[in-house]
């Protein structure tokens, strides 16, 4: 029992790592709960002579470890698949792969991090990082060169005479007792301390911005930018019209780009005519093309719900009276021309890849307009009840 | 008095393990030779597969020894001969590859002079792959590492009557050595016996995964042997659960890195897609290829890691056991992943001899073990480290 309600404990200070494995053995076998040891480095066997269990810090950390895949894979599928998807290296947009680098380091950070603060939330007892060892002769000399062990006077069975007898006969070199301190303060909070924050946030801040903004650009570090090579839209010397971008020579016809007959027209006169039959083939084709170079505007399935939230005029439905009247060579014409906001698609696409979207689309139309006697022939094709 | 220390008394090991061994070896020989007049392609393939299991265990087992001396490890001392037994079949291995050596033709297409002088990429390569230089290599390399087994062992056994400390310097200077040629001797022969099975294909990371693998089953072999040994008291009693700990979270490192390394090779070349080099892993996904992927992929990594994530189970011995056991087939498994898709290019084909050579091979690391444990100490008894390896305490 503890009579001085100011009083944390009894300290007492050894030579040797051996001492203190005996001293934590003898305490542990007197009685005590409440006590600690300090040593200058991890004592090999110190948990079995203080009578610990099996510390269940793992598991804290493997519960924030797993948070931080699911937290980072549920973020890389929202960005990448959801809010804004876009075609990289041809890879699907959920491209686990590309996301397992980022996803094993936020599980190894997220685990490490929480661990950390929340070891040190526990010990500190956070806010407060006030300890009554801290500044103590004792903490000092444990954290040189010697082995220390501190005897709560929490502990039931504390009784500061019996402690100093114990610790004494146990061969202490030092014994000190020592008190909680007075008042409660927390310096995380001082005024100096959050200035010294702020600071250092600042000067982290510039630091960086400086570096990577200015001083990467400066003299030894810019080489890689220095290059000897064509760079587009700038111009070149090698060139006697110093142009660095060449043009084809006048008449080259690429493989796969005809050229269109009615190019330039508004309102064409003359239309071609679809040479692709809409097989299976052709449309899962299309279908590939029309998600690659139409979606992000049309949406995926023509209803012009674009992707592009408002940085470019959305489209008009592809599903309207008015589109479903077009010939398919009318929709051939759009894409190469162009029609007022929407560029021309003629240099993306060759002439075969323009007429499968446009099966493509026919197949949308079709399947958004669907009239009960579409519905029976699925049903005979399928041999199923659809309703 | 040095073994009264240790408590360690000198048993010989039951008699039928070597009945064991034997008629597993004579199983996997007869069996083998005869499976070879029948389907001799297939059985050079098959018995590839073996063989670099047996060289994986041996090197790695190797690397172990030399490690610990290296890093002046003393946990691992009082089983260390356990690894340096299993790394006894080194000075055989030359012995082993001359099968394979002489049906070079059916294993390596760069061996076809016909099929080079069609190929510019082969043409390329054949100042390397080529076989005469292929097997200088192999002599070249098969030789040193017998050197430095023969050199690493015969100082530890020295040891064991003269105690001389000295040995353990000597010792350490030659892991020094070995360690670099070793990291060199492995990728090479990885490259030559497995990645030039499909000589257009390349991936420089392949002698990493070689390296990953062979030091993961080798921990695994240890592991299962002290565990088996202590069990059956024929080791130190004082071998504890922290050192069946070491254990285990060494096999779950080498988990950790051998799925770093294969998920490193297969993302850069999925990511970069380039036809040369993914259409390696397209053949590993079709033919009923893609369920051995995806096995390897669990069974490899995923298995494993959830298993020895634990403390309990990296020092339970009846899991050690079943884990060893398991990292061992699965290790297996992957050298038949990189193998054989190279001979069954469009898909799996089934064939007994799959099953012939390994138990042959494991009857042969068994006889080895054996006769290694009859002629020398369990435990390395004169060695200065013995002591604090005993005395090991992790917390
Ligand atoms: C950059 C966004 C964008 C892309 C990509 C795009 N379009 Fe358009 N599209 C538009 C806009 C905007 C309009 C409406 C133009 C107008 O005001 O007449 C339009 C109109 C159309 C029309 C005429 C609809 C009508 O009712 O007048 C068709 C047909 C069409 N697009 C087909 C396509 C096809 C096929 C592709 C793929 C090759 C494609 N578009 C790609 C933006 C786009």
């Amino acid at each position: 029992m503890n009579e001085n309600k100011n009083l944390y404990g009894v300290t007492a200070l050894f030579d040797s790592a051996n001492e203190i494995i005996h001293a934590a053995k003898e305490v542990e076998k007197a009685g005590y709960k409440n006590f600690d040891v300090n040593t200058p480095y991890p004592v090999h066997g110190m948990d079995r002579a203080m009578g610990l269990k099996r510390s269940t810090v793992g598991f804290f950390t493997l519960f924030f470890g797993f948070s931080g895949t699911a937290f980072i894979l549920l973020f890389a599928y929202w960005t990448m698949s959801v809010n804004y998807p876009m075609v990289i290296g041809g890879k699907p947009f959920f491209a686990l792969p590309s996301f397992i680098p980022v996803t094993f380091e936020t599980t190894v950070l997220l685990g490490g991090i929480a661990t950390v603060v929340g070891i040190l939330a526990v010990f500190f007892n956070l806010p407060s990082n006030n300890h009554p060892l801290h500044d103590t002769d004792y903490m000092c000399s444990v954290s040189n060169d010697k082995y220390g062990i501190v005897i709560e006077a929490e502990d039931p069975k504390f009784n500061e005479n019996e402690v100093t007898e114990l610790l004494k006969r146990l061969g202490a070199k030092k014994i000190h007792t020592v008190m909680n301190p007075g008042k409660e303060s927390f310096p995380i909070f001082e005024g100096r301390f959050v200035v010294f924050l702020i600071l250092v946030v600042l000067v982290v801040c510039g630091g960086t911005y400086f570096t990577l903004n200015k001083v990467l650009y400066l003299e030894p570090f810019d080489w890689m930018l220095e290059q000897d090579k064509l760079i587009p839209q700038e111009k070149s010397t090698i060139f006697t019209d110093n142009k660095g971008m060449r043009t084809t020579i006048e008449g080259t016809v690429a493989r796969g780009y005809l050229p269109y007959p009615f190019k330039g027209q508004t309102i064409p006169t003359e239309t071609l005519a679809n040479p692709l039959l809409p097989t299976k083939k052709v449309l899962e084709f299309g279908k590939g093309k029309f998600l690659t170079f139409c979606s992000p505007c049309h949406g995926n399935y023509a209803d012009g719900d674009s992707r592009l939230h408002g940085q470019f005029p959305n489209p008009p439905t592809l599903h309207s009276a008015r589109a479903r009247e077009f010939g398919d060579g009318m929709i051939y014409h759009i894409i190469v021309n162009g029609q007022n906001t929407m560029p021309s698609y003629e240099t993306q696409t060759t002439s075969e890849e323009r007429w499968a979207i446009i099966n493509y689309i026919r197949a949308l139309q079709r399947a958004k307009n669907a009239k009960p006697t579409d519905l029976q022939e699925v049903q005979k094709e399928l041999g199923v009840n659809v309703k | 008095m040095l073994n009264k220390e240790s408590g360690y008394v000198k048993k010989e090991l039951p008699g039928n393990i070597a009945k064991i061994g034997t008629v597993f070896f004579a199983v996997g020989l007869i069996l083998g030779t005869a499976g070879y007049f029948i389907e001799p392609v297939r059985a050079s393939f098959s018995y590839l597969v073996a063989f670099m299991f047996l060289v994986s265990v041996g090197i790695g087992s190797l690397f172990l020894v030399a490690l610990e001396y290296l890093a002046g490890a003393d946990w691992s001392t009082p089983f260390r001969r356990v690894s340096e037994f299993l790394s006894s079949s080194i000075p055989l291995l030359i012995i082993f590859a001359l099968p394979l050596i002489f049906n070079m033709n059916s294993l390596f297409h760069w061996t076809h002079t016909e099929a080079v002088a069609e190929d510019a990429v082969l043409q390329g390569k054949a100042p390397y792959l080529n076989s005469s230089f292929f097997i200088i290599r192999v002599v070249v390399i098969f030789g040193l590492w017998s050197l430095f087994y023969y050199l690493l062992s015969k100082n530890s056994r020295g040891q064991d009557s003269t105690g001389d400390q000295r040995l353990t310097k000597r010792n350490i200077v030659l892991s020094g050595i070995f360690i670099p040629l070793f990291a060199i001797t492995a990728t090479v022969t990885s490259v030559d016996w497995l990645m030039s099975l499909e000589p257009h294909w390349f991936s420089t990371i392949f002698g990493v995964y070689f390296f990953s693998g062979s030091v993961w089953a080798s921990l695994a072999a240890l592991t299962l042997i002290v565990v088996l040994l202590k069990e059956k008291g024929y080791l130190s009693q004082r071998i504890n659960n922290d050192h069946y700990y070491s254990l285990g979270t060494l096999m779950f490192a080498f988990t950790c890195f051998w799925g770093y390394i294969a998920f490193s090779q297969y993302m850069l070349i999925w990511y970069a897609d380039l036809p040369e080099e993914s259409f390696w892993f397209l053949q590993r996904w079709t033919g009923g290829w893609e369920y051995f992927s995806i096995v390897l992929i669990l069974a490899h990594f995923i298995i494993p890691f959830g298993a020895l994530l634990s403390y309990p189970a990296k020092t339970n011995p009846r899991r050690l056991k079943f884990i060893s056991v398991w990292i061992l087939c699965t290790h297996y498994l992957d050298l038949y992943w990189l193998t054989m898709p190279n001979l069954n290019v469009s898909g799996f084909v089934f064939s007994w001899l799959d099953f012939v050579f390994p138990i042959g091979i494991l009857g042969l690391i068994i006889l080895i073990f054996n006769i290694n444990a009859k002629k020398y100490n369990l435990i390395p008894v004169g060695d200065p480290k013995l002591q604090r390896g005993l005395d090991f305490t992790l917390h």
